[in-house]
């Protein structure tokens, strides 16, 4: 059951995820969310089998506090506090998001699951969080609020790929762990350069090239 | 399994990278790519025997693709000397070492049988290309990167979960791990198929964003208009092929499984609104960078409407892979000179290119001719053939609609490269110090050669190849003596 009640809270942060303004405290929720998705694989009742431990503590560590940590030293460097003026506003939003939820539903309902799992909210759960990562990505105008975005999206991934971690943890495992790293490192260092070259870390500066 | 494929170009990465001479930097990176093209060469004579049960190996599929490469690797590495000496003020450090891990890198992808050994190469290459993309270190080069990085994470993010619907559908079905691709298509009627299809949709839109087909190729023109040359002519050729073998590796396993119509109407869909997409941008045109990048979204189109016709379509679309690779080098690499001659990549200040660099200009101009389906250039000969098999295999309105599109295609390309390649130099644009000389011409004048004789005539053992690599994606085992024995009636029977 516990579980269950940690995918509901996952569900839960993506409302709050689009619905802040505040950079610093959409970067609290994503590793706060960060840290539910690591403790989930100790409670499927898998045993404690390396491979899942290892997972676990990869998840907490890196997604609940390396990354956040980056994140908040790239944001005090340029100083800014709020994502003003985003593409898709808060209310609009927040019913993108739940329409996204409703959807992820109906389209988890026509995917069939191996029986007797502990997997029930899984799908529909990493459906929804990958919608609102991806409504993060494309709304926003901030660098680093896109980056949470990204975030949030693999969160989406990694919730799916629990599913098979107890079969094949070899591919689970380089998958997730590669593709965080990938995206959130490198994009890092790119932040880093737009906040020197353009003093901001806006991406409407980033918009020069068009047709 | 040939692991110096893998291995000789990454160590050399890191012998470019800490080495502090340039002279010996370029020779390293030369020297690499003719030793990978001879191994290439030499691991050929053994794709017919990849043992089953093999994590990495080479296979007509994956052979032909890494040769493509290979052969363009070796172009942009020669034409590279003579480029880096032009631009001492940047660091060729990084340059030549992401050079090189992307062809390690590209070498791990073509000999990858496991989904997820492929998902880690396409995203390892995103990796060693986005410091090419930076190369400039300007405003503009940053907003390419970031938009190369930030919608090829996504797409790369898409694959993965992709794959993981296909690794689903197996474990359901009972098929265990190793899930290589051979056991995915022999055991193919244990899949699940809701998720099967819905894996390979996701796949499509992750490795089509990685190949740049449309809607998801916004990042694309930005990449390609403001990078050099050399590393246009890369991703043009080299990256999107690389996203291309990965997908069609995951088609084939939907193929094999009885799914093909379903993929096949997806695929040819994407074609068509990719070139439809490319043609509208290319006309008026007047960035010839960007307007290069347009036409690589084209022809891409072309490969997956090709794959989604099938049959022989998909034959000649594999060829066209190769053809296309070649062609974009050489408009790249000489657009990239006009570009250095005249200091600009807008129209209305570059015309007159025959004049002012005749080298260039003609191979531009050559080049311009040869992708859009000239005879006797070896694009005709893919883009006739898929047009013909699509018209006589009852896919009349693709292969109308395909055969409109080249020609609007045609019309709006020759509009802008006409004014550019013809005309006389505007007086009031300064002349750059560029001059072409034989190091900034001779590597694209091969490649164009290779493509004219690739349009007439090919060695019989890559005939074969390509035949066994066509089978392969169609879901088929190539290595079953009827399939075998098929192929070399079908060469026989007087079909390229």
């Amino acid at each position: 059951m516990i579980h269950d009640i940690l995918i509901t809270l996952t569900v839960l942060t993506n409302f709050t995820l689009v619905a802040t303004s505040r950079v610093n405290k959409s970067i609290q929720v994503a590793a706060f969310q960060g840290v539910l998705l690591g403790l989930l694989p100790l409670t499927l009742g898998l045993g404690f089998h390396i491979h899942i431990l290892l997972m676990a503590v990869a998840a907490v560590v890196v997604k609940g506090w390396f990354i956040p940590f980056l994140l908040r030293r790239a944001l005090a460097k340029v100083h800014i506090h709020r994502e003003v003026h985003p593409y898709i506003g808060y209310t609009v939003s927040l019913m993108l998001c739940a329409l996204g939820t409703g959807m992820s539903i109906v389209l988890a309902h026509n995917l069939p699951l191996k029986p007797g799992g502990p997997f029930a909210l899984f799908v529909p759960a990493a459906l929804a969080t990958l919608f609102t990562g991806f409504l993060l990505l494309v709304s926003r105008r901030k660098a680093i609020t896109q980056v949470v975005g990204y975030l949030v999206l693999e969160n989406g991934i990694y919730l799916f790929g629990l599913m098979l971690i107890g079969d094949m943890p070899l591919l689970v495992e380089t998958g997730i762990l590669l593709d965080l790293f990938v995206g959130i490192f490198v994009m890092g260092i790119v932040i880093n350069h737009i906040s020197v070259a353009f003093d901001s870390m806006d991406t409407r500066q980033l918009a020069e090239l068009k047709d | 399994m040939s692991w110096y494929l893998i291995v000789l170009p990454l160590i050399a990465a890191g012998v470019a990278f800490a080495i502090s001479s340039p002279t010996w930097r370029v020779r390293i990176l030369a020297t690499t790519a003719i030793l990978h093209l001879v191994g290439v060469l030499a691991a050929l004579g053994g794709w017919g025997m990849l043992p089953a049960g093999a994590w990495l190996g080479l296979d007509a599929l994956g052979g032909w693709v890494l040769l493509v490469i290979s052969v363009l690797f070796l172009v942009c590495a020669l034409y590279a000397p003579a480029y880096l000496a032009l631009r001492p003020d940047r660091d060729g450090r990084i340059f030549t070492g992401s050079l090189l891990s992307f062809l390690g890198l590209a070498s791990l992808l073509a000999q990858s049988q496991h989904p997820g050994i492929t998902w880690v190469a396409i995203e390892t290459t995103t990796l060693a290309t986005a410091p090419l993309i930076y190369f400039n270190h300007n405003r503009h080069s940053l907003e390419a990167t970031w938009k190369y990085l930030l919608i090829g994470s996504v797409g790369i993010a898409l694959a993965l979960l992709g794959t993981l619907f296909i690794a689903y559908a197996a474990n359901m079905g009972g098929v265990e791990e190793p899930l290589l691709y051979g056991r995915l298509m022999r055991d193919s009627a244990l899949l699940s198929r809701p998720w099967l299809r819905a894996g390979f949709v996701l796949t499509l839109v992750g490795y089509g964003t990685k190949m740049g087909l449309a809607p998801m190729h916004t990042w694309k023109p930005d990449a390609y208009g403001e990078t050099p040359g050399i590393v246009g002519a890369l991703l043009a050729g080299g990256v999107t092929s690389c996203a291309f073998l990965a997908l069609l590796r995951i088609y084939a396993v939907v193929a094999a499984a009885g799914e093909a119509p379903f993929a096949r109407e997806l695929l040819v869909g994407f074609g068509l609104l990719s070139m439809t997409w490319a043609m509208v941008f290319m006309v008026r045109q007047l960035d010839f960078k960007r307007l290069l990048a347009y036409s690589s979204v084209e022809h891409m189109g072309i490969l997956v409407l090709g794959i989604g016709i099938g049959g022989n379509a998909a034959k000649f679309a594999l060829f066209h892979l190769a053809a296309n690779a070649l062609v974009k080098s050489v408009l790249f690499l000489s657009a990239g000179n006009i570009h250095r001659s005249y200091a600009s990549k807008q129209l209305p200040f570059v015309t007159g290119a025959i004049r002012r660099t005749p080298v260039s200009g003609w191979l531009f101009l050559l080049g311009f001719l040869a992708i859009t389906g000239t005879p006797p250039f070896a694009p005709f000969i893919s883009e006739f053939n898929i047009a013909y098999t699509a018209l006589t295999t009852g896919h009349l309105w693709v292969g109308t609609a395909f055969l409109v599109l080249l020609g609007a295609i045609f019309l709006g390309m020759s509009d802008t490269v006409i004014k550019m390649v013809f005309g006389t130099p505007s007086a009031e644009r300064v002349r750059t110090p560029y001059k072409d000389t034989f190091a900034t011409t001779a590597p694209m004048i091969a490649a164009l050669a290779l493509v004219l004789v690739m349009g007439l005539w090919m060695p019989r053992p890559l005939q074969v190849m390509l035949q066994s690599a066509a089978v392969m994606v169609g879901g088929s085992d190539p290595a079953s003596p009827s399939e075998r024995e098929h192929a070399r009636r079908a060469i026989d029977g007087g079909q390229r």
